[in-house]
């Protein structure tokens, strides 16, 4: 069977700027893989290609054999994708959100309520249901995005930075979290916490000035004795020195 | 077509939930109110219909709508919400449409609450109701006439001033193409243009309904138009989602 996520060759240019630079990766059921770059490297710009938020120059993305600019609709159907910075609609209050999103998603009575009720326990938002979202703090706001990725159980999840702004008792619930969910599913998170890519991935790429650098399972980069950061800063630094050199 | 109504939905909810509506709603109504008895004449015309009210909605719409529309999808871009929004599944079109319809919706309730002018002039006199009928159809289709413009025009740019401008600006040109100054002007000239002036102008097709006259020809411009401007709202938020 194909793989759930499949990249191929994809490139984005803005005018004369590649952000993206023929990608190609493919992540299986029960994979997670950790998505790893210094800031402005595409990852951001490849995951939203991905959620067929932005088309692609040149090359392709398939969710579960369907491409994202072919069949749009199929392949977010099999997505559940966090943007970067989680937004949502701040008046709305959290049970209101996520009722939202099931009734996009096609769930109608008691299923959309119970589709709600489990994200929401999912992620331990119970306790705030009613409350504005404009209310929350950042760590809640968060995990409002997350909730909404997480509703429609779908196959696929994209998550960008879904660690980011929560504190350290609440990034070990989500990573827990993911782990339970991973054997059933294929994950990319993107995160430029390199302790994360240990915890929760099976798989690390690195990409540095929108090309893939590294593709390996965590513990063989780190299989030459040296820890992760000091991979990851070789590997990134190394390459915008000796094109300044 | 139901993830269009789901957005409409919560779009409407959300104009309620913020001061947007209650905004908009009383300075439409004192506006029109004002407006109707003061330059109107209402009382002085000694005439039972709501001719000086329905003069004075297109031109109310002209700077109103455009205050609605300038942030339907600035808005979006500024929270990223956006980015969420065109990740759900469903098509472009749906969101489009949704949106629009939140909005024409909202302009429906801000016209039905003029309802007391209706009550007087009920009250006062003995009026042709059917007309008063045709005139607020009239008014609805301006209304959703200009949305149009207006959510195109905020489709293409990021900042909420330039797209009320621009708003103003359009549909300023789609109204006063048919008064008289416009078309008269352009008759000794240019009389082709005079002829197209007078065809696409929204002023002269809701100037039948005020006078009680649905024609099926004025339903199809207006049909049309919106759908034509709903269309280019598609594609330009296809070709500047991200910035």
């Amino acid at each position: 069977m194909a793989a759930l996520i499949e990249i191929e060759r994809l490139t984005k240019r803005f005018g004369g700027f590649t952000a993206v630079d023929d990608v190609s990766f493919t992540v299986d059921r029960g994979e997670v893989l950790g998505f790893l770059g210094p800031n402005g490297a595409g990852k951001s710009t490849t995951m939203r290609m991905l959620a067929g938020f932005m088309p692609p120059t040149a090359g392709t993305a398939r969710i579960c054999g369907a491409d994202v600019v072919e069949d749009p609709v199929a392949a977010k159907r099999n997505l559940g994708f966090l943007p970067e910075g989680a937004p949502t609609y701040p008046e709305m209050t959290v049970a209101g959100f996520l009722g939202f999103t099931a009734r996009i998603r096609g769930f109608r009575g008691t299923e959309a309520s119970d589709r709600v009720a489990h994200a929401m326990r999912l992620t331990q938002l119970e306790g705030v249901r009613l409350q504005p979202i404009e209310t929350l703090s950042k760590g809640f706001k968060r995990r409002v995005g997350l909730a909404q990725a997480l509703l429609h159980d779908p196959p696929v999840l994209v998550l960008d930075e879904p660690t980011d702004g929560l504190d350290p008792n609440q990034k070990h619930e989500v990573r827990e979290l993911i782990r339970r969910m991973a054997p059933e599913k294929a994950i990319v998170i993107s995160t430029h916490i390199l302790e994360e890519v240990d915890a929760v991935c099976t798989r690390a790429i690195i990409i540095a000035r929108g090309r893939v650098v590294v593709d390996a399972a965590p513990s063989v980069l780190e299989g030459e004795g040296k820890s992760l950061e000091e991979v990851f800063r070789e590997l990134t630094l190394g390459t915008a020195q000796r094109k300044a050199a | 077509m139901s993830p269009a109504l789901t957005i409409a939905r919560r779009e409407l909810a959300g104009y309620f939930a913020t001061p947007v509506a209650y905004v908009f709603i009383v300075i439409f109504l004192v506006l029109a109110g004002a407006l109707t008895f003061t330059l109107g004449n209402f009382f002085a015309r000694g005439q039972a219909d709501l001719i000086p009210f329905f003069t004075f909605v297109p031109w109310l719409f002209l700077f109103l709508v455009p205050a609605l529309t300038m942030r339907l999808w600035a808005e979006e871009r500024r929270l990223g919400t956006i980015e969420l929004l065109l990740t759900l599944p469903l098509a472009q079109w749906q969101a489009v449409l949704g949106k629009f319809l939140a909005a024409w919706a909202f302009c429906g309730i801000a016209l039905a609450l003029t309802f007391p002018l209706w009550i007087t002039v009920n009250l006062l006199g003995d009026p042709d109701n059917g007309v008063i009928l045709a005139g607020y159809v009239g008014c609805l289709l301006v209304a959703g006439a200009f949305l149009a413009i207006g959510a195109a025009v905020s489709a293409l740019t990021k900042n909420q001033v330039i797209a009320f401008v621009l708003a103003v600006a359009i549909c300023f040109v789609f109204t006063v193409a048919g008064t008289p100054v416009v078309t008269e002007f352009l008759s000794d000239r240019m009389p082709v243009l005079a002829e197209m002036a007078r065809a696409i102008s929204v002023s002269d097709r809701f100037g039948g309904f005020t006078r009680g006259v649905v024609s099926a020809r004025d339903i199809v411009f207006f049909g049309s138009f919106m759908a034509f401007f709903l269309f280019v709202n598609a594609v330009i938020l296809d070709h500047r989602k991200a910035d």
